[in-house]
């Protein structure tokens, strides 16, 4: 694999329909370390998340301006075909989400079997059992393989689809408020995870708890909107130490001390 | 003696069963005395019959019941009992006709399907060529065929149009001119679920006649068409619904691993929605299944079987049963009919024909059922898994 890219940002306008959501982000997320996005409800950062692999276009209407850049190539320009982005840049959902028709097993392998790529066995099998103990699963759930995955608990589905996306081996995992429906211990562990995962992944995250972010991340980026109607924008992105100590921003400081928000 | 109980109740986390309350056979006491004041007034009065005590009987009831529970438990007590009695009262009322249906059918069916014959399933096996008069022989062999190919065609030929139009409808009219006309298809739709089942047999028959040279043209085919026009509404419809159901979660889930959006539809919403869609699709098999007006329009009748859908007139089951009762009693002027080619001999019965009619309705009965029990497997397989 050649040496990690960071994902550039230039000049991204976020649109729903008319309603421009959010405006003018430039931004350098490092390769290989976990980026925090925080900020209050509505204010875009969900959406400038899910821009980063064309996930937004899935609502009607959605459509963005500017470059993305990942691994030096624009995923904006007409010729990319979004399907393929996604399968370098995957994604991890607020509420877990794993396929009620499939076993464990088949919900690891769902990358593979949805895109009807044929896998022998042995490879298959080992894939599944890397990308579950990436996710720190194995041990758990190595007993009940073939059982339904909507069997599991909370916290390890959605570890579940943490393997999943990293059974595609993407390069980047963009993580959508994922431990906002867990419980603390559930929580720690997908934090603990997340430290391991940035060896090999670079990691966005989206979340609205500023302490999480302060613990997982190495850098964070604050959202802001004037006002609602008004489109949202990233105001400020630093070390985490730095962002939660010394912000640049007067707007930042009060959000993460909680004068509003 | 009295004392541990006391203390039982005292520790007991559980409220202390009230002491007003009534044990449950009290129903049987206001039940019975009311359907004996029902028999006494009705007879009183002259208009006793076992459906009138049971309709008054029970309005006693209702009454007696809500009285006693009003003196002895109390007034909120009362209104439950009032009301259970009430809720169970309309589920009987419900129940009543469909009951009561499958019981004269079967019943009724049963003596001439099942007959004692020297083969017992000679009325399935059989058709009605060279059955004369009120012979008690002859089957439903060849309207069993029609109904089953004329169905399966109507099938075919909906299935695929009423499940590619509820996919378009959820997962591509979502916004532009694409959801403008979905937003015409919809009403559409729902402009054909009111269409008359004989409007639609005369829709194909007239689409027949329109491209055949010959006006008299009578084709399994023809039917299938024009109940195909009855079925794709209620296909569109059902799995519009069902596939709404699948949550949006799923898709992106699928659409983040890199999914193509036409493998997602066929892998992901389809695959979740299956059981519903089975469902879905074998009510609307059997709304057409039983259709007489387009079919006796379209195939007609015969008395042999046709196993051609594209030539000639085609036996079915409604369509049996509807000649069959209106041929009525038959006319039996000896013990005995001969048959004139085959010099057979049967017994006569004056019955024949209205019992051939409720055997066959008997047949419809058990093919609606054995398919609603097909879908009940094929849901039951591949309904999505929540148990650990």
């Amino acid at each position: 694999m050649a040496a990690p890219q960071p994902i550039n940002v230039e000049d991204l306008d976020i649109f729903y329909g008319d309603f421009l959501a959010v405006q003018g982000v430039d931004v350098q997320l490092r390769p290989r370390s976990v980026t925090a996005l925080i900020g209050p409800s509505g204010c875009g950062k969900s959406t400038f998340l899910r821009t980063l692999n064309r996930m937004h276009e899935v609502i009607p209407g959605a459509y963005a301006t500017g470059r993305v850049e990942i691994n030096g190539e624009d995923i904006y320009d007409p010729r990319v075909d979004p399907v393929t982005v996604r399968r370098c840049v995957g994604m991890v959902f607020q509420k877990a989400n794993p396929f009620p028709t499939m076993s464990i097993r088949d919900n690891v392998l769902a990358g593979v079997k949805l895109n009807h790529r044929r896998m022998p066995r042995a490879a298959a099998d080992e894939l599944m059992e890397q990308a579950l103990r990436g996710a720190n699963l194995w041990n758990e759930v190595k007993d009940r393989l073939d059982k339904p995955g909507m069997g599991l608990s909370g916290g390890q589905q959605q570890r579940l689809c943490i393997a999943r996306t990293i059974a595609v081996q993407p390069e980047v995992v963009l993580m959508d408020e994922p431990c906002s429906a867990l419980d603390p211990i559930s929580t720690l562990a997908i934090e603990d995870l997340i430290h391991e995962l940035k060896q090999e992944y670079t990691i966005v995250i989206v979340t609205h708890n500023m302490q999480q972010a302060s613990r997982v991340s190495d850098r964070t980026g604050f959202f802001n909107i004037a006002g609602t109607g008004k489109p949202g924008h990233l105001i400020e992105i630093d070390d985490t130490d730095t962002i939660f100590t010394n912000p640049m921003n007067s707007q930042t400081e009060d959000y993460i001390s909680g004068r509003f928000g | 003696m009295s004392t541990p109980t006391t203390v039982q109740h005292q520790t007991s986390r559980h409220r202390p069963p009230d002491e007003r309350r009534l044990p449950w056979y009290h129903l049987l006491f206001t039940g019975l005395a009311g359907l004996l004041v029902a028999v006494v007034g009705l007879s009183l009065v002259d208009a006793l019959s076992v459906a009138s005590a049971i309709i008054v009987g029970f309005l006693l009831h209702l009454l007696l019941g809500w009285a006693y529970s009003l003196l002895r438990e109390g007034p909120r007590w009362a209104k439950d009992r009032l009301m259970a009695l009430l809720v169970i009262g309309a589920f009987a009322v419900a129940m009543f006709p469909l009951f009561s249906l499958l019981w004269e059918v079967v019943s009724r069916g049963m003596t001439r399907a099942i007959a004692a014959r020297p083969d017992p399933f000679d009325f399935w096996t059989s058709s009605m060529s060279g059955i004369i008069g009120g012979a008690d022989a002859g089957g439903v062999f060849h309207a069993t065929v029609g109904t089953l190919l004329i169905t399966l065609w109507a099938s075919i030929i909906s299935i695929p149009i009423g499940l590619f139009t509820a996919i378009f409808l959820v997962e591509y009219a979502d916004h532009g001119w694409r959801k403008t006309l979905g937003t015409g298809v919809t009403f559409l739709v729902d402009v054909m679920t009111g269409i008359p089942s004989i409007v639609a047999g005369l829709f194909g028959l007239a689409l027949f006649i329109a491209v055949m040279p010959d006006d008299s043209v009578r084709m399994g085919i023809m039917g299938a068409v024009a109940l195909s026009l009855l079925m794709i509404p209620t296909v569109v419809r059902n799995s519009e619904e069902m596939l709404r159901l699948v949550p949006m979660d799923l898709r992106e889930a699928s659409y983040a691993l890199g999914v193509p959006k036409w493998l997602t539809i066929v892998k992901v919403v389809l695959r979740t929605a299956v059981a519903g869609l089975t469902t879905g699709i074998t009510l609307a098999i059997a709304r057409v299944i039983g259709e007489t007006a387009p079919l006796l329009l379209t195939v007609g009748m015969v008395t042999s079987v046709n196993w051609n859908m594209f030539d000639g007139r085609m036996a079915t089951l409604p369509t049996f049963i509807n000649q069959q009762y209106r041929a009525g009693s038959a006319n039996c002027m000896s013990e005995t009919v001969t048959d004139p080619i085959s010099q057979e001999v049967y017994a006569c019965t004056i019955t024949t024909n209205i019992d051939r009619a409720w055997a066959a309705a008997f047949t419809l009965i058990l093919i609606v059922m054995v398919l609603n029990i097909l879908a009940r497997l094929i849901s039951h397989c591949f309904s999505p898994k929540l148990s650990r």
